[in-house]
């Protein structure tokens, strides 16, 4: 789900008839005329408006302890101010700016691959003539997707396991090492695995858009190519692709936006004291050392640099966008 | 668009489909082989596991494991708050992404624009950590079940796609039945909700699955309340316990490996494993025409 939220992009395609007609009858009968016959509306939607507002707006308040020396058990008005001091502090842990990198190495890992596999994946599906074994192999790469991470890596632990794990035994098989590799304890694979893992989790359901997209290209122009005697290969390369174009444009800007929020699941769960140096990403971080610590103030401002950079990547990138394609999707 | 038929087929293509068709066994027996291996270890006798070899089928049959840790308390407990979750976290869900959704879809509802807005922005705002752990303090939600359900019930992608469902719908159905008198709750429930139901089962699925799959929570907001730790949470106990180091946060020892000396902590996670991941399995294949579509809603609409 993380991944995959563009419905936002789609605020209110509004009938403008619908619109006005609402306008003026706004004006005919008063505000609170309206509003009276509307009560019904208004119960359904007001009470999840507030709950929405305590629980998604509120946090955003919390955004003042990272300019506070925040002690809990203090009101608001008795906290000491500190201004930027918190995030100077941020700036200066060397361990930081090794969590940023380990966030910005498996997000671009994770952006380059996890992206790309999707696609050709889907692509090659659309290619399967079997429908049963079609539907056979889509339904089965939808599995992992529900399957939850803790799952995930009990799995990849196990398979990496140097005890009977599959890989070790194939490659022990094939010859091609004479001894079990420790995987799981060597930090420099540490951001492949994460990403392979993520790739086998979330690759066959990131085809299901892409699969949508596909079948509206028009099928005449499949025909067409046939009869001018286009090879399959051909057909994917200059039909399927130039067609769900526009998809993957607007998948791609959105992947941008969260480059930083790649969420820190698998990197907890996979990780351990081993490969802890290419394994603690951001939030992790804000983790150990902001909450588990009690400096909050310090946890919030790693939050607000993880914010506020998501932001300013989300513009830049669909800025650019815009510039070259005069397509914009906020 | 199907694939296309097979007229003057070439070689190349013939070339081209046989690739195609291994590749995709391949995609299948790396998806599938894990689950099977788990599968066989969990129905493996325990002593006999730690010989290794086992693969995709057991090789001293036995139901030992799953008896062995269905007799530990804390994971049957666990299994009850994860289902409690589960049901009413979804139903909480449902109800207030399907009644939004709806006020939404008016296109006369007068604070349509602004909900809209105020729902699309909490997608990509988010306080962070720390806010919404000392929110979750203030508010008293730590250490209940209620920290589980409450936090998730408005989900603005969820009323999206309802809503996208519901904008298909003809408006004529409400008009109708609004001259005869009906008001706007009663369309909704009677009219609007019923012809609802395919994208009601995507978005049901999508609660249930986060619901049941969610481990973090526990992890932060219960993790010292036992009597709320979910199945998730359990598993991930056993699972970093045996790991190699631990992840540096779990080095309380896990208890549920201790109870059980006669089986090793392998066939115990692989049963766990199995128990968690059975669900899922049994749900999402019938469903499946449902996500599809209600997953290309969510997104197609730009």
């Amino acid at each position: 789900m993380r991944t995959l939220t563009p419905g936002g992009t789609s605020k209110n395609p509004d009938t403008p008839a619908a619109d006005s007609n609402a306008g003026k009858r706004f004006k005919k009968q008063g505000f609170w005329r309206t509003a009276l016959q509307q009560r019904y509306l208004y119960l359904m939607s007001l009470p999840f408006v507030i709950w929405a507002f305590v629980f998604s707006y509120l946090p955003l308040w919390g955004w003042t302890m990272a300019f506070q020396d925040f002690k809990p058990g203090r009101g608001f008005f008795e906290q000491e101010w500190v201004g930027f001091e918190h995030f100077v502090q941020l700036f200066q842990d060397d361990r930081f700016y090794l969590a940023l990198r380990n966030t910005l190495a498996m997000s671009v890992l994770g952006l380059l691959v996890g992206f790309v596999i999707p696609i050709i994946f889907a692509m090659l599906l659309n290619e399967l003539r079997g429908m049963i074994f079609k539907r056979f192999v889509q339904t089965v790469s939808y599995l992992p997707h529900f399957v939850s991470w803790v799952v995930v890596a009990g799995l990849v632990t196990k398979m990496l396991s140097t005890q009977g794990g599959a890989i070790n035994d194939l490659l022990l098989g094939l010859h091609l090492i004479n001894e079990p590799i420790q995987f799981m304890a060597k930090g420099e694979w540490f951001w492949y695995i994460v990403t392979a893992s993520d790739v086998w989790k979330e690759m066959g359901w990131n085809t299901i858009i892409y699969l949508a997209a596909i079948t509206g290209i028009d099928p005449e122009l499949y025909e067409a190519s046939r009869v001018d005697g286009a090879s399959r290969y051909r057909q994917m390369w200059h039909i399927t692709l130039p067609g769900i174009r526009t998809t993957i444009s607007v998948l791609f800007i959105m992947q941008i936006g969260h480059l930083l929020q790649i969420g820190f699941e698998k990197q907890f769960l996979l990780g351990n004291n081993l490969v802890q140096e290419y394994s603690q990403v951001l939030e992790l971080y804000a983790l150990q050392y902001g909450l588990q610590m009690g400096r909050f103030s310090y946890g919030t401002a790693i939050s607000i640099f993880n914010s506020v950079v998501s932001v300013i990547l989300l513009f830049t990138v669909n800025g650019i966008f815009k510039r070259i394609s005069k397509e914009s999707i906020m | 668009m199907a694939a296309p038929k097979a007229f003057n087929a070439t070689r190349g293509d013939k070339v081209f489909d046989i690739a195609n068709i291994v590749l995709m066994s391949l995609v299948l027996i790396v998806t599938l082989y894990p689950f099977l291996n788990v599968l066989a270890i969990s129905l493996n006798e325990s002593g006999d596991t730690v010989r290794g070899g086992i693969t995709i089928f057991p090789r001293v049959f036995t139901f030992e494991n799953y008896q062995q840790i269905f007799q530990y308390e804390g994971l049957v407990r666990g299994l009850w708050v994860s289902i409690a979750r589960t049901v009413i976290g979804t139903l909480f869900g449902l109800i207030s992404a399907s009644m939004l959704a709806y006020t939404l879809s008016r296109p006369d509802f007068q604070a349509r624009k602004f909900t809209s807005t105020f729902l699309v922005v909490t997608m990509y705002v988010s306080g962070g950590l720390i806010p919404v752990y000392i929110l979750f303090r203030d508010l008293d939600l730590l250490g209940t079940f209620w920290v589980y359900v409450l936090p998730t019930v408005v989900n603005a992608f969820n009323v999206i796609v309802i809503r996208s469902f519901m904008d298909g719908l003809p408006y004529a159905l409400q008009e109708s039945a609004k001259l005869d008198g009906a008001n706007d709750f009663t369309i909704f429930w009677k009219i609007i909700l019923p012809l609802c139901k395919p994208v009601l089962a995507t978005i049901a699925l999508f609660l249930a699955v986060g619901q049941w799959n969610s481990w973090f929570d526990t992890y932060l907001y219960n993790g010292r309340h036992p009597e709320w730790t979910t199945l998730q949470f359990e598993l991930m106990k056993v699972l970093q316990s045996t790991q190699q180091g631990g992840s540096g946060q779990m080095v309380n020892a896990n208890d549920m490996a201790s109870k059980m000396q006669n089986i090793s902590p392998e066939s115990i996670k692989m049963a766990i494993t199995i128990v968690v991941t059975v669900p899922i399995l049994i749900v999402y294949p019938f469903l499946q025409k449902y996500f599809v579509s209600g997953m290309t809603l969510g997104a197609v609409k730009s």
